[in-house]
């Protein structure tokens, strides 16, 4: 079917199967690689985009129902402070699962500039590291405006 | 110079004697103190191209015409297939190609554990390649699985000989004991789970094979791709230049890879193999079980008279035996060490290495060992280790030793005792545990790079290093800047492609920063050398007054000029420096050691375990990037704390599937489960480890946490927790045990 996604504030029309998520569409369609797949059910965080603000797992999102939606992925958020954050405290070591964490942090800080531990470790439980950069995570939230 | 020389050979405590040809290191390490670039704090160079996703890693690779593959992969533990006829997958949508078992060897029409591959699909789309697996009209009988190591034991199934280590005479050394311990541990399999799955893409270039591959060692994969192939070497590139995560599951080319390159074969176009989360944790590796059997005695004072071990590692089908029992013959000095240990051949998937293989699951069995009988003697388990401490084995000196100084910097968080168990309430009991660790992590040679100066004063480290998530990049451009005189922003990799530059190591055995750096020293150490010699005809100096600094080549006299200047005489061209990993000290051990303190709190009510505080002290030589290296002692912290409290791969003991193939099912911990943690390198320089003095900081760190654990655990309730990971029933079962142990001897006492 055609659809039209709007998407880091561009609009994409699209020839796309029935049943594709949005991550697929992303990354195979559009060539937005940024979001990662990982387990492609829901389980890691690794593919969090925002539909409308709302960190959203893309991997079990079909791309027909976010139509209407403004979806914002890592490549819209290159200029955030969250990136250069995440960059000087470390919060990173392979890097598979950062774009997904800075989305979801993005959304975070977006409603609550000022999060506290427990907030933060609230909002970003759903995004998994195998790496365990969770601590760095932590502060780069905890430091994002500095 | 080149020398030939015959020496042991060390990744991950598996030891090999080689033929190796070696160059001298003739460099003097830095002196003592602080440095411009090495040992200061370093964001990775790389972060914001992973973080903003501009990082391409090899699941992001679409190459023009690429297709997708799909493996059929046996559903049981051990069977034999029956029939397969393929030929309606073969006219499915986007199908470009099907292989039957024997097309390539790893596809098997005998498959011997759970996930093995029988047949595989390529087509145009990975979802076109899934729905044609359902195609395949495959029929399966069932055959009977060896599943229990223990059973493997009694019936010789296994995949080594059994090695054995005696040292003194046991007998003797319980005959002299005052007091004997005796328990038996255990430990679960647990799965590596880095977030990109194991995956490559095979592309012929005409007689040359293209290899994109997420792996821990770029020239291994060009060896055994070129070998099982039938390839001259260089007519196989291997490409790695992002590495989403590996652990010790990535170190060889993995049956997807040859799938890939058989599909490509067949259909003459690009195909990626890329295992799904459930492929990854059925087929990707594991870290085995074990079950530890031990025994120690030692004097009233605590002093060790003996070690025994017996120890069953369930490897899987294939596999190696790693040690086990290493941290009862290294750990602590005793005279009289027996240890046995068997790998057992089962129909479960194979083990891969996994962050100190062996050293961590035999960790946790000698530490709580040794906490047991320091229990029963009534000395502190922080003294008991002192007084065992061992200053060398086997005769052979220790190129660097410093773990008493990680004790005594242990002490502060040792003393919070009181503190914490006074924190206990009603239902949640708090205690304080303490471990030790002995692990490899010297690195060794061969190992090549280059450093390419350029005109415009700046200058690129070209080795074909990969990257897998540690910040190698980073250090070997810290180390090359320091050389230089050059600020870190100066200084460029070029690096994760055997096509791009010399062989580099292995990442595994925390051997990156030990293998590689030291050779990017020496290249960097070369080309300055070069300028030196320009800049000595340039200026009419004599060499032996002129070293680069801050940017600078500078006299002696106090002239100055910038690099920029003497290397512009060069135009374009570029001044290309060598440099090579020199050997390790002969007949010396090149280990690395450490000691943690772990606060833990246990619900009574529940058997819920919180670990709230660890304390770790390492000793891993020189430290290169103090920021790099406090993340992969945070990391491997956490892990260790997913391997204690929650991670286990379940099998059906009937079926011998596996049960836990989903993430929601097999629980890492998240940033919730995380602790506050103290993470503190002694960062002395080891004086006899090449011209670096450093020693690789990613396992260690993940060696002593179930131990420490373990021991809180018994401190705050007196429930002895031999078995991991401890789930809430594995703690309501220690308890109830304590509770009726205790009430035994309130009864004793009153009778």
């Amino acid at each position: 079917m055609n659809i039209e996604l709007q998407i880091n504030g561009g609009k994409y029309e699209l020839e796309v199967e029935v049943g594709r998520s949005l991550a697929e569409v992303l990354r195979e369609d559009l060539g937005l690689t940024g979001t990662k797949i990982a387990c492609f059910e829901g389980h890691c965080g690794a593919c969090t985009g925002q539909v409308d603000g709302v960190p959203t797992l893309s991997c079990i999102t079909l791309a027909h129902t976010v139509e209407a939606s403004e979806i914002t992925t890592i490549e819209g958020l290159r200029e955030h402070p969250l990136v250069g954050a995440f960059v000087r405290t470390d919060a990173l070591q392979c890097g598979f699962c950062t774009p997904g964490q800075i989305v979801s942090a993005a959304a975070l800080v977006e409603s609550n500039p000022h999060p506290s531990d427990e907030q933060i470790r609230h909002a970003m439980a759903g995004n998994l590291c195998r790496c365990g950069t969770y601590p760095k995570i932590e502060e780069a939230i905890r430091t994002w405006q500095d | 110079m080149a020398r030939l020389i015959r020496t042991e050979k060390e990744v991950e405590g598996r030891f090999e004697d080689v033929w190796l040809v070696v160059e001298e290191d003739p460099l003097d390490q830095w002196p003592d103190g602080a440095l411009d670039v090495v040992g200061r704090p370093a964001p990775r160079q790389d972060g914001a191209q992973r973080a903003t996703g501009r990082a391409l890693y090899t699941a992001d690779i679409q190459l023009p015409g690429m297709l997708h593959a799909a493996v059929l992969r046996s559903p049981h533990a051990r069977a034999r297939v029956k029939k397969l006829d393929a030929s309606r997958a073969q006219e499915a949508p986007g199908v470009r190609a099907v292989l039957e078992p024997g097309a390539v060897p790893e596809l098997v029409s005998d498959p011997n554990y759970q996930g093995q591959p029988v047949a595989a699909v390529a087509a145009d789309t990975f979802a076109q390649a899934r729905a044609a697996l359902a195609q395949i009209d495959v029929e399966f009988e069932e055959l009977e699985a060896l599943i229990d190591p223990e059973e493997a034991v009694r019936r010789k199934s296994l995949l080594t000989e059994p090695r054995t280590h005696d040292r003194g005479d046991v007998a003797r050394g319980f005959a002299e004991a005052d007091a004997i311990v005796e328990a038996t541990y255990r430990t679960q399999t647990v799965l590596h789970n880095s977030m990109e799955t194991h995956q490559s893409i095979c592309d012929w270039d005409g007689d040359q094979l293209v290899v994109y591959i997420s792996t821990q060692f770029i020239w291994g994969i060009r060896d055994e791709v070129s070998q099982k192939l039938g390839l001259p070497q260089d007519k196989v590139r291997v490409v790695c230049e992002y590495m989403g995560g590996g652990f010790g599951a990535k170190n060889g080319a993995g049956d997807y890879t040859f799938i890939a390159a058989g599909l490509a074969k067949r259909t003459g176009r690009p195909v990626k193999c890329a295992l799904t989360r459930r492929e990854e944790n059925i087929d990707s590796g594991n870290r085995n079980a074990t079950i530890q059997k031990l025994r120690a005695g030692a004097r009233a004072d605590g002093t060790l008279t003996a070690l025994e071990g017996e120890f069953i590692a369930a490897l899987g089908w294939n596999g190696w035996l790693a040690s086990t029992a290493g941290p009862m013959q290294m750990l602590y000095a005793c005279d009289n060490v027996h240890t046995l240990e068997y790998g057992t051949k089962l129909n479960t998937p194979p083990m891969k290495a996994f962050r100190a293989p062996g050293f961590t699951e035999g960790t946790f069995g000698m530490e709580c060992l040794l906490d047991e009988l320091a229990a029963k003697l009534e000395i502190d388990p922080l003294e008991m280790r002192r007084r065992n401490y061992a200053h060398s084995t086997d005769e052979r000196p220790y190129s660097s030793k410093n773990l008493m100084g990680c004790y005594q910097r242990a002490e502060k968080h040792w003393a919070r005792r009181d503190e914490v168990r006074a924190r206990s309430d009603e239902t949640w009991k708090r205690g304080v545990g303490l471990a030790s660790q002995v692990w490899y992590g010297g690195g060794g040679p061969p190992s090549y790079a280059w450093i390419r100066l350029g005109s415009d004063g700046r200058a690129t480290v070209v080795t074909a290093m990969q990257d897998i998530g540690t910040g190698s990049k980073t250090a070997m451009q810290q180390i090359a800047a320091e050389e230089l005189g050059l600020p870190l922003g100066s200084v460029e990799i070029s690096a994760g492609d055997s096509a791009r530059g010399p062989y580099a190591s292995i990442s595994a055995g925390s051997s990156t920063i030990p293998s590689m750096g030291p050779a990017v020293r020496a290249a960097a150490a070369d080309a300055a050398r070069q300028v030196i010699e320009i800049a000595a005809q340039r200026y009419d100096k004599e060499e032996r007054t002129l070293s680069l600094k801050g940017g600078n080549v500078v006299s002696a006299d106090g002239g100055s000029w910038p690099l920029e200047e003497v290397v512009g005489l060069l135009e374009d061209a570029q001044l290309l420096g060598k440099g090579a990993r020199g050997p390790n000290p002969t007949g010396m051990q090149v280990l690395t050691f450490g000691a943690q303190v772990a606060e833990v709190a246990v619900d009574i009510e529940t058997g819920e375990v919180r670990v709230e505080r660890v304390a770790a002290i390492h000793d891993v030589g020189r430290v290169i990037n103090p920021l790099g290296a406090s993340s992969q002692g945070e990391g491997g912290i956490i892990q260790g704390i997913g391997h204690t409290l929650s991670e286990e791969r379940l099998l059906d003991p009937e079926t011998g599937r596996i049960l836990t193939q989903t993430l929601d099912a097999y629980k890492l911990p998240t940033i919730a489960d995380v602790p506050e943690i103290v993470f503190e390198l002694l960062d002395v320089p080891d004086r006899h480890l090449t011209n670096l003095g450093s020693k690789g900081p990613g396992e260690p760190p993940d060696l002593p946490v179930a131990a420490a654990s373990a021991y809180a655990i018994r401190e705050s309730t007196g429930a002895d927790v031999r078995s991991l990971p401890i789930t809430r029933e594995e703690m309501l079962r220690a308890l109830e045990e304590a509770g009726t142990r205790s009430q035994r001897e309130r009864d004793k006492v009153t009778a």
